[in-house]
C-alpha cells in the first residue's frame, strides 16, 4: 500500500500525524507528508486508512492499494 | 453571554435568527436540525446582519471561497460604530490596515504572517509544554480535592489556559486573571456590550506595549522576543503588527479552548457511562477528545462577502457577514452517523472544530494537548464526580461557546 499527502490541501491539522507518527512526519509549519516514500509497512494498512478517513481537509489518499 | 436584556422572541429561525438567545445559546442543535432541513443557510437582520449555514457540505465550499469570503472581520457580530472609530483612527496613524494579520487578513497578507506563528504550535512545541501543563492541572485540583466539591470550569478549566498562554508566550502567569477578564471583554461581553470590548482592547494592547518595550531591551528568547526579530513581507514587524498577533495569541488561546474542557467535564458529570468508561479505558482519550471536540465544538468564524456569493439558493450580498457554523456542520448527520450522539471511541471523525482551509486554528495541537492533559489529570486524581445542581450550569455564546459554571461533587479517587 501507497500512500500521499496532496501538499496543496494539507493545513497542518496534524490528524495524521497524532494516529500514525510512524508514516507521516510534520515540518516546523505543521505541513504532513508520508515518510519513506508513501510506502506503508505490513501490518500498518489500518492506522494508513484511519490516517486518511480522519484528515478534515481530504488531502490524504491511497495511491497504490498494493 | 449569559444574561441579556429583554429581547423579542424569535418566531422563525430561518429568516431571524438570535445566536445570543438563551434557549440557543444553552442547546443550539435543534435549531440547526430544524435549518437543515427547510434552509439550510439561514438569514437573520439581527446584531448587524448575518448568514448561518448548517450543512457540513456547505461549510466545506464556503471556507475555500477566499477572498469572496474575506477574513476581514472574522468576529460574528460587526465592530461597534465606537469600536471603528478606534480602528480608522489606528489606520490613519500607522499608514496600514489596521487589521490584524494573520487571522484578520486575506492572501497574499495572510501567510508570511501567519508562517511566523506556526512554529510555536507545532506538534513537537506543543510536547515541550505538557509538563507546565500537568503541574498547573495538579496544583488546581490540590486546592479543591479535599472539599469533594468543584466549580468545573470557574476553578479548573478556566484556570488552566490563561496561564499556559501566559508560559508560552513568556508573560507573568500571575497576571492570568486579568486576561481572562480582558478576553471575556473582547469576545463574550464585549460582542453586546461595545464599552467593554474596547476597554477591553485597549487593555491588552497597553499591556503588550510595556513587554514589547521591554523584550526590545532585554530580548530572551520567548515568543515575543521571536517576533521581534522576525521578518514578514521583507520587513520587520512593527510594534504595531507585534501588538495585534500577541493580542490574537492570548485572544485565541483563552475562552475556547477553556470552553472545550469545561464541556468536556459537565459532559462526564452527566452521562455517567461514559464517565465509566474513560476510566476503564484511558488509552481512549484522544479519540474522546475528537468527539467531544465534535459534539461541543466552541468556535464560530465571521467572514464577509467581498462581491455577492451564491450557495443553494442563498443569495449572500456583497457586505454581508457570513457564520462559518463549525459547531453546527459538526452535527450534520449527512456527514456524520448517530450524529447526536456522542460516541466516545468513535474511530473515524473528519470534525471540524478548529475551521478549514488556510484559517484553520493556528493552535489546535496545543488546545488538543490541553484538553488530553486535562481531562487525564482530572480523571486520575478525582474520583466518580456528578453535577451537583443542573440549574446553576451557566453558558455563553456567539462566537465562543462553552459552559460557564459547572459545579460538580465527587468521591475519592
Amino acid at each position: 500500500m501507497r500512500i500521499k499527502v496532496d501538499p496543496d490541501l494539507c493545513e497542518g491539522h496534524n490528524r495524521c500525524f497524532a494516529l500514525a507518527p510512524d508514516l507521516f512526519e510534520v515540518d516546523d509549519y505543521g505541513l504532513s507528508s508520508a515518510v519513506n516514500d508513501g510506502v506503508v509497512p505490513p501490518g500498518r494498512e489500518e492506522q494508513a486508512r484511519l490516517a486518511i478517513d480522519n484528515c478534515p481537509e481530504f488531502a490524504i489518499s491511497v495511491v497504490d492499494e498494493d | 453571554m449569559t444574561d441579556s436584556p429583554a429581547r423579542c422572541p424569535v418566531h422563525d429561525w430561518a429568516s431571524d435568527y438570535d445566536i445570543f438567545d438563551p434557549d440557543y445559546v444553552r442547546d443550539p442543535a435543534p435549531v440547526w436540525e430544524e435549518l437543515r432541513g427547510r434552509c439550510p443557510i439561514a438569514h437573520t437582520e439581527r446584531w448587524g446582519g448575518s448568514w448561518l449555514p448548517t450543512r457540513y457540505e456547505h461549510l466545506q465550499e464556503m471556507v475555500k471561497m477566499v477572498p469572496a469570503l474575506s477574513s476581514a472581520s472574522p468576529l460574528v457580530v460587526p465592530p461597534s460604530p465606537e469600536m471603528l472609530e478606534i480602528l480608522e483612527a489606528e489606520t490613519e496613524k500607522h499608514g496600514e490596515t489596521s487589521r490584524t494579520p494573520p487571522i484578520t487578513s486575506d492572501p497574499p497578507r495572510h501567510r508570511p504572517y501567519r508562517r511566523l506563528i506556526m512554529p510555536l504550535f507545532s506538534p513537537h512545541a506543543v510536547e515541550e509544554h505538557i509538563p507546565y501543563t500537568r503541574t498547573l492541572c495538579n496544583r488546581l485540583i490540590d486546592g479543591f480535592v479535599a472539599e469533594g466539591r468543584a466549580d468545573a470550569a470557574a476553578d479548573y478549566a478556566e484556570q488552566i489556559t490563561p496561564r499556559v498562554i501566559a508560559h508560552i508566550l513568556g508573560i507573568d502567569p500571575a497576571r492570568a486573571e486579568e486576561f481572562v477578564g480582558w478576553v471575556r471583554g473582547v469576545l463574550e461581553i464585549g460582542l453586546t456590550e461595545p464599552e467593554e470590548a474596547v476597554r477591553s482592547r485597549t487593555a491588552i494592547r497597553a499591556f503588550f506595549q510595556e513587554m514589547v518595550t521591554e523584550r526590545r531591551e532585554r530580548p530572551c528568547g520567548d515568543a515575543i522576543s521571536m517576533l521581534i526579530d522576525s521578518e514578514a513581507e521583507g520587513e520587520k514587524l512593527t510594534d504595531y503588527r507585534i501588538l495585534g498577533m500577541c493580542s490574537l495569541l492570548l485572544i485565541a488561546g483563552i475562552d475556547t479552548t477553556w470552553s472545550a474542557i469545561s464541556s468536556s467535564l459537565l459532559h462526564f458529570a452527566t452521562h455517567p457511562a461514559d464517565q465509566a468508561r474513560l476510566r476503564a479505558e484511558p488509552d481512549l482519550l484522544p479519540t474522546a477528545v475528537e468527539e467531544l471536540l465534535r459534539f461541543y465544538s466552541p468556535v464560530t468564524m465571521g467572514r464577509i462577502a467581498t462581491e455577492p456569493v451564491e450557495i443553494d439558493g442563498a443569495k449572500i450580498g456583497e457586505g454581508d457577514r457570513v457564520l462559518l457554523n463549525f459547531p453546527g456542520a459538526n452535527r450534520d448527520p449527512e456527514a456524520f452517523e448517530r450524529a447526536d450522539e456522542v460516541v466516545l471511541d468513535r474511530e473515524r471523525n473528519r470534525h471540524m472544530a478548529f475551521g478549514l482551509g488556510i484559517h484553520r486554528c493556528a493552535g489546535s495541537n496545543l488546545a488538543r494537548m490541553e484538553m488530553q492533559v486535562a481531562l487525564r489529570t482530572w480523571f486520575d486524581r478525582i474520583g466518580e464526580f456528578e453535577l451537583e445542581d443542573a440549574d446553576a450550569v451557566t453558558w455563553a455564546g456567539g462566537q465562543v461557546r462553552g459552559p460557564r459554571r459547572v459545579p460538580v461533587r465527587f468521591g475519592a479517587a
